[in-house]
């Protein structure tokens, strides 16, 4: 009986006032703040600060084991008379602007024959994207091989063919090495561009087909008037990612030219790395990677506002 | 009397005769095989086979002898006769290369697992937690994924090296996930949204903390999220060059990409065997992992474009 007694009010001690402790351990704020803490201190210490400091720097003399000191715009005004910069600047947009075009006209190409039904299409699937796979710079040497000035197994088809007498000095002639080298970018860059906008394909409804092969619309109509509208989000993700990987590119350039010949192939990348890294100007090469800075910017820019007008266009709701 | 049919008509044949066998779906009748094999199969095939030729050849150049290779009107280049193991012998057992595969894996094991705990935390408290500012710093975290490494990698040189960390595997365990964070923050965040609310407030109810429920009931159900982040950060962290190439100096402490651009690369003419050699045995690992889990890298890759 005095168990029974007792029970209650040995419940009811426990239940107590919230203490400030388990207010602020069911705290949203408090919570997300430790949840978060590990993620953000990366992202400041190796990544915020590191943007700010490249900027600051940019602006000193600072060489390898050298503190450097403020001087203003110094290291911009030797940049703005500098012809290999500006040279690097422009293989830089022509390298991304030509190869960007080139990448997004085969991946979707190649998106749309993959969305087609056939036989073995996981395995041609996962075999399309094996590019993307392998390290780059490890595909780069293998093309570094392709495309080798004595033994390239493009000379020696093209002259066993009969179409060409002497061997193509691809990565020694000026035209060619920017060639080859673009080749390579859109070479790895295709099997992303055509496996993501394959994803966007498949979520298209192919009863909007039916309907429009029942109006007489031609296979061209059904891609302008179907497809191309309703992957456009997709596309314009894709490729902001294309045009800024391909932007920054570095390794593919230092693995098959480093930037030669007579820096023809030199991208604002591989020039900052040259600049600071090797020959020690750290402050000169943090200027050319700061200014990549607007250029990046800018193509952020272009895809989204592009990506805003066309939903707006399309009078959908901006979700 | 009405005229009754003139020719009797057999059902029973018309029955048992099957119908025309028809395997095909959707429209695909409209289009001829002749057709399709114009349209489709030539094109693509032409792709692929671009596509796939460099690592034929990758692989083809590491089994060749020497004179087959440098000899190219004796022997067809495109293919083999009595292939050797000599240059992956080379690789394996006189220079580096062990030591350069276990660097480039401990690495990439180290900063792939930093960053996925660090994200899954991250992600949890932005989907979940919401709280004050969540959204702002999910913007935030997708804007630190388009900040390229090539803008990084000379103030991180002097960070990297002011911590001490130069020439130091740390170095690159504790940078790579600025590359990995975003990422795959990002994709766990559209995996812990499908997941139902309910489940997370029938454990409130039932008094688990949010670590009790993090741990026991959002993390089971979002596994193969976790699969295709660690999968495509450990790809990135295995192709990564940049940081690699600056922050290390010393032979034995160089990752497989950055070694085999430098140490292998000299005047000799023979040294193309190794080389390929050495690509393609810094790139079967991936493949091999990729083959296991094609599925789940598609779905990162597409998840974090979707999103």
């Amino acid at each position: 009986m005095a168990d029974i007694a007792l029970a209650p009010r040995r419940a009811k001690t426990e239940i107590r006032e919230a203490s400030a402790w388990d207010q602020l351990r069911h705290n949203k704020n408090w919570l997300g703040f430790w949840f978060m803490l590990p993620a953000m201190a990366f992202l400041i210490f190796f990544l915020a600060y590191p943007l700010g400091l490249g900027v600051w720097l940019s602006f000193t003399d600072t060489r390898i084991g050298r503190v450097g000191h403020f001087i203003g715009t110094e290291n911009y005004e030797w940049l703005w008379d500098d012809s290999i910069f500006w040279l690097s600047v422009f293989n830089t947009l022509l390298y991304t602007s030509i190869a960007s075009a080139i990448k997004f006209a085969v991946g979707l190409y190649l998106a749309l024959l993959l969305n087609e039904r056939m036989p073995f299409k996981a395995l041609l699937r996962a075999a399309v994207l094996i590019p993307f796979i392998v390290p780059t710079v490890l595909s780069a040497l293998a093309f570094w091989w392709i495309f080798d000035s004595q033994f390239s197994i493009i000379s020696w088809s093209l002259k066993h063919l009969g179409l060409i007498t002497q061997n193509i000095n691809f990565l020694g002639d000026t035209t060619w090495a920017r060639i080859c080298v673009i080749f390579a970018n859109i070479w790895r860059g295709v099997p992303f561009v055509a496996i993501t906008l394959l994803a966007g394909l498949q979520t298209v409804q192919p009863s909007l087909y039916e309907a429009a092969t029942l109006d007489g619309a031609s296979r061209w109509q059904m891609f302008r008037f179907i497809t191309y509208p309703l992957l456009t989000p997709i596309i314009a993700v894709v490729m902001t990612f294309s045009v800024l990987f391909t932007f920054t590119d570095f390794q593919l350039i230092w693995a098959m030219t480093r930037g030669g010949p007579v820096n023809a192939t030199h991208l604002m990348a591989t020039l900052s790395y040259q600049r600071a890294i090797i020959a020690g100007q750290l402050g000169e090469g943090a200027a050319i990677s700061s200014a990549m800075i607007p250029f990046l910017l800018a193509a952020i820019m272009v895809s989204w506002f592009g990506l805003q007008r066309r939903k707006w266009q399309q009078g959908e709701s901006n979700d | 009397m009405t005229d009754l049919p003139a020719q009797k008509v057999d059902l029973k044949s018309i029955l048992s005769t099957p119908a025309r066998v028809d395997n095909s779906e959707g429209m695909s009748y409209l289009q001829s095989v002749p057709r399709r094999i114009v349209t489709l199969y030539i094109p693509l095939s032409i792709i692929v086979i671009i596509l796939l030729f460099p690592f034929y050849w990758m692989g083809l150049t590491a089994i060749k002898p020497d004179d087959q290779l440098l000899d190219l009107d004796k022997y067809n280049p495109f293919w083999t006769w009595n292939p050797t193991f000599k240059h992956i012998h080379k690789l394996l057992f006189e220079s580096y290369y062990p030591h350069w595969l276990w660097n480039t894996m401990y690495v990439a094991v180290g900063a792939t697992v930093l960053s996925i705990i660090a994200s899954v935390l991250a992600a949890y408290a932005i989907v979940r937690l919401r709280y004050k500012g969540a959204s702002v710093v999910g913007g935030l975290i997708f804007l630190a994924y388009l900040v390229p490494p090539s803008i990084l990698f000379i103030p991180l040189a002097t960070v990297v090296f002011q911590y001490g960390l130069f020439d130091s595997p740390l170095a690159l365990i504790l940078t790579y996930p600025t590359i990995l964070i975003p990422f795959s923050t990002w994709l766990l965040m559209g995996y812990f949204k499908t997941i139902p609310f309910e489940l997370e407030e029938c454990a409130l109810i039932d008094g688990a903390s949010r670590w009790q429920i993090l741990i026991k009931i959002v993390l089971p159900l979002a596994i193969p999220g976790l699969i295709s982040a660690f999968i495509f950060c450990f790809t990135l962290c295995w192709n990564e060059f940049i940081y690699a190439l600056t922050f290390l100096q010393s032979t034995p402490n160089k990752t497989v990409p950055v070694a085999i651009v430098n140490e292998f690369v000299d005047g000799d003419i023979y040294r193309w065997g190794s080389l390929m050699a050495g690509a393609l045995c810094g790139s079967l690992p991936l493949v091999i992992l990729y083959a296991f889990f094609v599925e789940h890298y598609v779905s990162a890759m597409t998840g974090a474009v979707k999103e």
